[in-house]
């Protein structure tokens, strides 16, 4: 700790600190541009001037000096520095002035307007006139991809956008080329950006230059409703923001959460937004001859019920990617109640049990808990691609110090330097019997965590012995690594579905010989199986399901529909609150921005409904009651953000190395990134972003 | 006036073999062992003591710089990084050295190495200067031959050399740019602290020093620093390349006593002004970037870095620009304004902005189409600029206008009249006769 003036004004703050810190902490607000506390210090933007008390007779970058660099006075006194003295307002002014001559104005056609650093500094700061007389710069358009819209003349040349795709993203396509006034914001090559997290670059403007190019034009922020709610594109969770007008989501905008986004978000979340309007069920449909034509409610309700009451117990039910916890858990109680356990909600071939510890198919060493850790070894995942903001936190750690990093599965950019370990489970099995040269590495770590794909353990191909091979080898390899401690709990299973692990705590999955996802369809293709429930699950292979009933409730129009009997239109997980637990196993619960579009219901309700036409009602008439019996069943589930950890012991347990082994490659299930699951399929922006990326890799061969 | 023994560029028009013969034939590379031998501290006092002052421009105090250093290294290793970006407009100083005596420059490297604990040293040499880097890897290639450097060489200090050769663009002139350019980066200034002597060259401690403070170096230790003391005046002691250029009989580049005053300068070195004294408009005395002076008030300064800061201006590189009657000074001054603009990084904000909005201002009072008050703008905004960057190009670009409206203000504003007079009652004019 050391002491320093602020505006005569003495605190303490640590040595650490830079001088914007220090101001700060003495409730100072200092301008900035180029600045972002998650960015290199740039320096750039000469906003953030300070004048300190006997230095050098000019202002002080306080973004980039430190309280260390100051040097005490004459007797010892701390060092002082000012805010608001004539030299720093002048500072100011005159750089909001630079910042201006070649700045456009036109803000009433910026997109950035009502949310501008520039706008907010120069009305906070800025003088009101202009000396400038001679011509603006004009600087002609970048094509970014098709995310981010360009308007290079309003562009500061902050370089935060640079930083980020460098720093954060890992891709070196972005730079400032040109020197002084010619100095241009650009694509090396004039091509979509290939990383996908572009679109925070568009946050991270402090003007109009880089916005939203799907939003463009289409409102202001002031006249956005804000709803604070979380993502369901992949199983981490981000904190979002929703922002809507009217019926409308017009755009999603990341929040802070230091534990699982820190502030960004993925372009699967931020710009799925048009795939919410599309594709929408807005009202039921109910098959008649070959085709689904609309019914109302009561129709099609009471078809299901006819089907059910004679179906007798021989009826399955699957839940899908984006399933909340409050539906599968009506859905289950709806299944139990006719006398049948036929329900899931893993993919196929997933090694994991019913009454499996917790800890086996949760992300344990927790997403912010990557970045104590000291090596790190990735089995059968793509992270990028799969928990991208996960991936982010790895390559942060990265960055920030010496990490080894070892892969077993496809040889793939992952924005960070990894030891290749194989492709095939031998390799797995090598790394479990400590033959493997990176067990060394691995021995040697304090806090070592193994990251096993979801992908791994249910190979889809292969039988589910395959599957559970792996993650008894990885158990084991976690085991041997010392990342099974009470201390340190380093075993982490990525899902790569919002809906997986909730449905796991909730045991949505086939106990007491029910049928799982994969022997219900089998059943269903015989006949054996009468009505099966798809609650949005459209990630499976449903082909030739004609000798079944199928009642697909969901809320878009996706593969699951169109092998439907009956179709009860569902809430979309910004039309509802429901509950998800992420990879991680942390609780947290949606927020409903917009209401569901026509005649939709939310999940539950239409479960409920329909129990009531069979004559066993679930006990409860309102979300507040379903979750008061879901939380005196599952406690954990009321802790909202909070982990239940999983047991050492009983993961401990499940560690074994089997005699024989067949041998598979690793691979990671997603194919296509931008199109993971019914909403993103059904959104225009992501079909672009396909395309941009097929026409960068055609490029590039 | 400098005797011919205290000289210590004796090669500097080339007159000699600029080969390690010649070189030592002229005395180079004698006792560099034993001076080596004395060690760091000693080397440290003596330069210290010779009271050199960094030739690059801003007169930083050489063995004091040298001095920051760590004493004892955190295990990284230490380099040294001698400055040959030598760009500023006027100046061509350095190129002599580095073609006609380049073994005066490894000697200096050498000795300047020992006493900063530096086992390699990095020679960063301007772009467009392709002769001279093949005479400067010529002669680091024979020292390397005849053990001098190297691996285990002679003096006993194991001392390696890199020449890289830059790109051409001025701000590489810039130590921290210098630094970004070696590792290979684009070349921009870094934000100070830290600085170089604790975060260099790939986070290693660094030392930057010009080509003609090193190239002193081993006269000085040879002599002794109080040799050097005594040349000049306190505290702008030795002998000094001057580069006169623009309207002299003879334009030259020469050693000359520190201190010396102007009017004997050009006199003796230069043959008077052309003309004549009477004919003599300005002068800017130190490259460049510094402030002009009107030609009655540099006649009688003593060309140090005391002598000039007292007629409003600096030594700088001591690249003595001469302007005589004949020259239109608004246009001469517009013509650094287009070179700062062309040369500012674009980094940071006043620099990359600021720049252009002087060319064009400065454009516009050569043909006289501005206001009067446009000028006391004009100065606001080189105030706004100088002072507020990462760098000092953004002062060197505010400087010479500066210097200018402090000097010239009647110059301006009498272009503006005889502009505004040109226009017929409705405030038009004519186009020149060329355009009709």
């Amino acid at each position: 700790m050391t002491q320093i003036k602020v505006d005569g004004e003495l605190i303490e703050v640590p040595d650490y600190y830079t001088l914007m810190q220090a101001a700060e902490a003495a409730g100072k607000q200092i301008p900035r541009f180029c600045f972002h506390e998650r960015l290199s210090v740039a320096g750039n933007c000469r906003m953030c001037l300070v004048e300190v008390k006997g230095g050098p007779p000019k202002p002080q970058a306080s973004c980039a000096m430190g309280v260390k660099d100051l040097r005490p006075g004459p007797n010892g006194e701390p060092a002082e520095i000012f805010t608001n003295t004539p030299m720093v307002k002048k500072a100011r002014e005159g750089v909001l002035e630079f910042l201006l001559i070649n700045h456009p104005l036109d803000c009433p056609i910026c997109d950035q307007g009502g949310e501008c650093d520039l706008q907010d500094q120069a009305m906070a700061f800025g003088l009101d006139s202009s000396r400038f007389t001679e011509n603006k710069r004009i600087v002609e358009d970048k094509y970014l991809g098709p995310l981010i819209k360009t308007i290079m003349t309003r562009c500061i040349h902050c370089t935060r956008c640079v930083r980020f795709t460098t720093e954060i993203a890992g891709i070196n396509e972005l730079g400032l080329l040109g020197r002084g006034e010619d100095a241009q914001i650009t694509p090396y090559i004039e091509r979509a950006l290939s990383s996908e997290l572009v679109g925070n670059i568009v946050d991270l403007c402090p003007v109009g230059a880089l916005t939203s190019r799907p939003y463009a034009f289409t409102a202001r922020p002031w006249e956005l409703t804000k709803t604070e709610t979380i993502d369901v594109m992949d199983a981490l969770g981000s904190a979002i923001r929703v922002d809507s007008r009217g019926c409308e989501v017009m755009r999603i905008l990341p929040r802070i959460n230091e534990d699982i986004n820190e502030e960004w978000i993925s372009d699967k979340t931020r710009y799925v937004w048009d795939g919410l309007k599309r594709q929408r069920l807005d009202r039921p449909y109910v098959r008649k001859g070959k085709k689904l034509v609309e019914a109302n409610w009561d129709e099609a309700l009471n078809l299901v019920a006819r089907k059910i009451k004679k179906a007798g117990n021989r009826v399955g039910a699957i839940a899908g990617d984006l399933a909340g916890v409050e539906e599968m858990y009506a859905l289950k109680k709806l299944i139990n109640s006719v006398g049948s356990n036929n329900i899931d909600c893993r993919p196929p071939m997933s090694a994991l049990e019913a009454n499996m510890d917790r800890g086996v198919y949760i992300f344990n060493p927790t997403i912010a808990g990557i970045e104590e850790s000291d090596c790190i070894l990735i089995i059968g995942a793509n992270p990028r691609f799969e928990a991208s903001l996960l991936n982010v936190r790895i390559r942060k750690t990265w960055r920030a110090k010496d990490l080894p990093i070892g892969l077993v599965g496809q040889r793939v950019d992952l924005t960070y330097d990894y030891t290749h370990l194989g492709e095939d489970i031998d390799s797995v099995k090598a790394l479990a019997t400590g033959s493997h040269k990176f067990n060394k590495i691995l021995k040697k770590a304090k806090k070592p965590i193994v990251i096993v794909g979801e992908g791994a353990i249910s190979l889809a191909k292969n039988s589910k012995k395959t599957g559970r091979d792996i993650l008894s080898m990885s158990l084991m390899i976690a085991n041997n690594a010392g990342a099974l401690r009470e201390d340190w709990n380093g075993f982490g299973l990525l899902h790569n579905a919002a809906a997986r692990v909730g449905g796991l705590d909730i045991g949505f999955v086939p106990d007491n010989g029910g049928a799982s996802s994969l022997e219900q369809l089998e059943l269903a293709k015989k006949g054996e199986l009468d009505i099966i429930f798809l609650l949005g699950a459209d990630e499976y292979d449903l082909q030739s399901l004609d000798k079944t009933f199928v009642v697909y409730i969901g809320s878009h129009g996706d593969v699951g529909a169109h092998h439907a009997d009956v179709i009860l239109p569902a809430a979309a997980y910004t039309e509802k609150s429901a509950i998800y637990v992420n990879s991680e196993g942390r609780v947290q619960m949606t927020k409903r921005a917009v209401f569901p579009p026509g005649e939709a219901k939310e999940d539950w309700a239409i479960i409920r409904a329909l129990s009531a036409r069979i004559d066993k009602i679930l006990p409860f008439d309102n979300l507040a009651q379903l979750r008061e019996k879901l939380y005196a069943e599952f406690p954990h589930l009321q802790n909202i953000n909070q982990i239940k950890a999983g047991n050492i012991s009983a993961m401990k347990k499940l560690a074994k190395i089997p005699a024989k082994t067949s041998n598979v490659l690793l691979r990671s299930p997603i194919k296509e990134y931008y199109l993971t699951n019914a909403i993103a399929r059904a959104s225009k922006i992501m079909a672009e972003c396909v395309k941009a990326r097929r026409e960068r890799e055609g490029a590039n061969r | 006036m400098l005797k011919d023994e205290d000289r210590i560029f004796t090669n500097l028009y080339g007159q000699n073999d600029w080969r390690l013969k010649g070189a030592l034939k002229r005395g180079q590379w004698s006792g560099t062992k034993k001076l080596i031998e004395k060690g760091r501290d000693w080397l440290v006092e003596e330069v210290k003591s010779s009271g050199l002052r960094g030739r690059g421009g801003a007169g930083f105090p050489t063995g004091l710089k040298w001095s920051f250093m760590p004493k004892v290294s955190d295990g990284r290793p230490h380099y040294l990084l001698v400055n040959a970006d030598e760009s500023e407009p006027g100046t061509c100083k350095d190129r002599e050295i580095l073609r006609h005596d380049p073994h005066l420059l490894i000697e200096g490297a050498l000795l300047a190495s020992r006493a900063m604990d530096a086992h390699l040293a990095f020679i960063y040499v301007r772009g467009e200067f392709m002769r001279e880097r093949e005479r400067l890897e010529a002669a680091v290639e024979e020292a390397y031959e005849a053990k001098l450097i190297g691996k285990n060489n002679k003096h006993g200090w194991d001392f390696d050399i890199i020449v890289h050769h830059g790109a051409g663009a001025y701000i590489c002139g810039e130590e921290t740019a210098m630094m970004e350019s070696i590792e290979g980066k684009k070349g921009q200034p870094r934000l100070k602290p830290p600085f170089p002597a604790g975060i260099g060259i790939y986070g290693n401690p660094t030392t930057v020093n010009n080509v003609e403070s090193i190239a002193a170096v081993p006269e000085i230790l040879r002599r002794g620093g109080s040799w050097f003391a005594s040349l000049g005046r306190e505290n702008n002691s030795g002998t000094k390349l001057f580069c006169v250029s623009g309207h002299v009989n003879y334009p030259a580049t020469f050693e000359e006593e520190m201190g010396v005053p102007f009017k004997e300068m050009i006199e003796k070195h230069c043959g008077g002004i052309r003309g004549g004294w009477d004919n003599l408009l300005a002068v800017i005395p130190g490259g460049s970037s510094v402030p002009c002076v009107r030609g009655e008030v540099i006649i009688d300064a003593l060309m140090d870095f005391d002598g000039l800061q007292e007629v409003g201006s600096s030594l700088g590189t001591a690249a003595v620009i001469v302007m005589d009657k004949s020259t239109d000074i608004i246009k001469a001054i517009w013509r650094l304004s287009a070179f700062y603009k062309h040369e500012s990084c674009g980094q940071c904000t006043p620099c990359r902005e600021g720049t252009g909005w002087m060319m064009r201002v400065m454009a516009r009072m050569v043909e006289g189409r501005a206001q009067k008050r446009e000028i006391d703008m004009l100065f606001e905004v080189s105030k706004q600029i100088e002072g507020h960057t990462i760098c000092a190009l953004g002062d060197a670009a505010a400087w010479p206008i500066q210097g200018l409206i402090k000097n010239f203000r009647s110059v301006i504003e009498e272009r503006i009249e005889q502009y505004s007079h040109k226009s017929d009652n409705d405030g038009v004019i004519e186009p020149p006769i060329a355009a009709q």
